[in-house]
């Protein structure tokens, strides 16, 4: 009799882990999901931004259409782009437009010092900060969320409820691992 | 974790010795249910008190993204690296001492204040490693647990108290030492011997562990904030700016103490740092962080640091931290890294946000001179202080700016303005809210002359310059010329 009692205890334990990791589970995959959905949002706002730092450049950079044309060519074919391997090329392509931009600007005392730019300028700063954090937290999660899935106990429950490896966000554009910075020496 | 358990066990002894002389042998587990029963009752009281109380004595006030895009950027920017669900509250405080704090014991309703001084003195860089810790305190839940913490130590101060005050008084009877079963009296002893010795030892200890906790939390958060920002070097050096002004945080005390980043409390000539302090020497914390600048700026790496500077020690970084093995590289300093504000311009910079915050009007004279208006000033017009002309001061305006800076306050919605966002932005806000009355401006002559536009633009205009009126290029309205 004791023994059934204690079979008993020991099966509503199991149970009870078995819930808690598939929770946790379920948990971490939401938080992948999300911090990729974040990426996109920060994507969005640099697109809106940056007919407003053109407009703003224009009246003081007469002679530099074509800089200013590429970055606005860019950011249409980026807002156009498809799948996801176009998405990050376009992208990236892009984020290098903008910094050979920032380094013409470079030469153009008179809209450094316009307010208006200089706002602008910080806006555009704080969202590349924060493209790179919203990748860095989808990097995170997604390590987080494959510790759990691999590591044992909570493999078992993911295996027995079909839980996937999420992949890493990998910056394919060489180009955009080397953005120009500007040295002020 | 193990000292917060140590403070549980000094809370569950006292309460079963305690237990066991006032009401009898079998006393013991009664009591133990009583001293967490207070423990509970009272963490349940300070979890619905909020933390209004906490901001409205520091002299915080609420700013949105307007009146200063730096630091609600960086804010924004942490709160996506830490992957919280919502944007904290960003509140400055007025006060030129540089520190910071955060609370918050549900990450749905957490704020972040930074002061007015800490502001004025570091970059970008700097900034974000501060503001990174201070999140961290949040995302760690470490309000919850010092609160918890605290409750606790409390908890053990009072029950100490009331037990040796009430043998204070009845010292002269020796009925609660006799009597209570059959040769209980020598076991009897013993418990009251043991009781009194713990109500005075427990306080002690708790104390000591408590800010233990307070101190390893720290440290905890260094290390969280050098991993979000993936670059130990920005929180090291704010930490050094920090310690170099001896300026005391005047609404500062030894209950808010923990929350700041930096021990706010600075008594003259007594060590900075103890055993009964809550933060652990600044020297030490920028040591490990310059540590990890070789390495990486991952969990493993603050732990291995911590162990090569301080030769031995503890463990910093829970379990969890640590099995996730992750290699985690150091960024570039950011380019604002290389010019520093200079230190004057800074504190200006600052005093002109607090200015703005609280709804001062901000006028252009024609002579380049920011004029900054209090908001009960009464005359229509005022003396620019540098060149003695007189400049109008649109009545109109200062109410606007009054209304615009009154939807800063926690009940306005958060603007997520790309446009231009200045000091003077509060002005210009008003003036494109349609307040402003035609302007006019008579020449004075037939020579250059200059004049402001109620939005802050300085417009010239020639000696040939023959049109009845001009369009300001700032806000568009139109100015009347008049001979």
């Amino acid at each position: 009799m004791a023994f059934g009692l204690i079979l008993l205890g020991i099966v509503v334990l199991v149970v009870l882990f078995v819930i808690g990791m598939y929770n946790s589970l379920v948990r971490l995959r939401n938080q992948v999901k999300n911090a990729w959905s974040q990426i996109d949002v920060q994507l969005k706002r640099r697109h809106d931004l940056i007919p407003n730092l053109v407009e703003t450049a224009k009246g003081y950079m007469r002679h530099e259409r074509e800089t200013l044309e590429n970055i606005t060519q860019a950011r249409s074919r980026a807002m156009g782009a498809g799948s996801v391997g176009e998405r990050s090329q376009a992208e990236g392509e892009l984020s290098g437009a903008l910094g050979r931009f920032m380094l013409v600007v470079e030469n153009y005392p008179d809209l450094k010092a316009n307010q208006n730019f200089l706002a602008l300028q910080e806006e555009l700063t704080s969202t590349e900060n924060k493209i790179g954090f919203a990748r860095q937290s989808y990097n995170d999660q997604v390590l987080f969320y494959n510790n759990k899935i691999q590591m044992f106990p909570s493999s078992v429950v993911a295996g027995m409820f079909n839980f996937k490896q999420e992949e890493f966000f990998e910056i394919e554009d060489a180009a955009e691992r080397e953005v120009p910075k500007v040295q002020f020496s | 974790m193990i000292l917060f358990i140590g403070m549980g066990i000094c809370l569950v002894l006292l309460g079963y010795f305690v237990g066991a002389v006032w009401l009898g042998p079998d006393g013991g587990t009664a009591g133990v249910v009583l001293a967490v029963a207070i423990w509970v009752i009272l963490s349940l009281v300070s979890y619905f008190s909020g933390d209004s109380i906490l901001l409205a004595v520091s002299k915080a006030r609420p700013v949105s993204h307007d009146v200063h895009p730096q630091l609600f950027n960086v804010v924004e920017e942490m709160k996506i690296a830490a992957n919280l669900p919502v944007m904290p509250k960003v509140y400055i405080i007025d006060d030129p001492a540089p520190n910071a704090f955060a609370t918050g014991r549900k990450l749905e309703n957490c704020s972040v204040a930074v002061t007015a001084g800490l502001l004025g003195r570091l970059n970008r860089d700097e900034l974000q490693g501060v503001v990174a810790h201070e999140m961290s305190h949040i995302a760690n839940r470490d309000v919850m647990l010092m609160a918890l913490a605290g409750v606790m130590l409390g908890g053990i101060v009072i029950i100490s108290q009331v037990f040796l005050r009430s043998l204070w008084f009845s010292s002269g009877s020796s009925r609660r030492f006799s009597g209570g079963g059959k040769g209980g009296g020598q076991a009897q002893m013993v418990v009251a011997i043991a009781a009194i010795a713990l109500a005075i030892l427990t306080p002690i200890m708790a104390r000591l562990l408590y800010f233990a906790i307070s101190r390893k939390r720290e440290y905890l958060a260094d290390a969280s904030a050098a991993r979000l920002t993936r670059y130990p070097e920005g929180l090291a050096s704010a930490l050094e700016k920090i310690s170099d002004s001896n300026l005391d945080l005047a609404p500062a005390n030894k209950a808010t103490a923990p929350m700041y980043i930096v021990n706010p409390l600075k008594a003259k000539g007594k060590r900075l740092s103890d055993l009964t302090s809550t933060h652990p020497p600044i020297t030490e914390r920028v040591k490990i962080l310059r540590a990890m600048m070789s390495g990486g700026a991952g969990y493993t790496d603050y732990q291995e640091a911590y162990f090569r500077v301080k030769g031995k020690g503890a463990m910093i970084i829970p379990g969890s931290g640590l099995k996730q093995g992750e290699r985690v590289e150091i960024r570039k300093p950011s380019v604002e890294d290389k010019k520093e504000p200079g230190r004057k311009k800074g504190m200006r910079e600052v005093g002109d946000i607090m200015r703005a915050v609280n709804k001062y009007a901000f006028l252009s004279c024609a002579c380049g001179l920011k004029i900054k208006v209090p908001p009960d000033f009464k005359k229509p017009e005022i003396a620019c202080p540098r060149c003695s002309r007189k400049i109008e001061i649109p009545i109109a305006e200062l109410a606007a700016v009054a209304a615009a800076t009154e939807a800063l306050s926690p009940g306005g919605p958060v603007k997520e303005a790309t446009r231009a966002a200045t000091t003077a932005a509060a002005a210009k806000a008003a003036v494109r809210a349609g307040a402003s009355p035609q302007q006019v401006y008579t020449r004075k002559g037939k020579g250059w002359e200059s004049f402001s536009c109620n939005c802050g633009r300085l417009i010239q205009i020639s000696p040939g310059f023959q049109s009845p009126n001009i369009r300001c290029q700032d806000c568009g309205s139109i100015i009347d010329i008049k001979n």
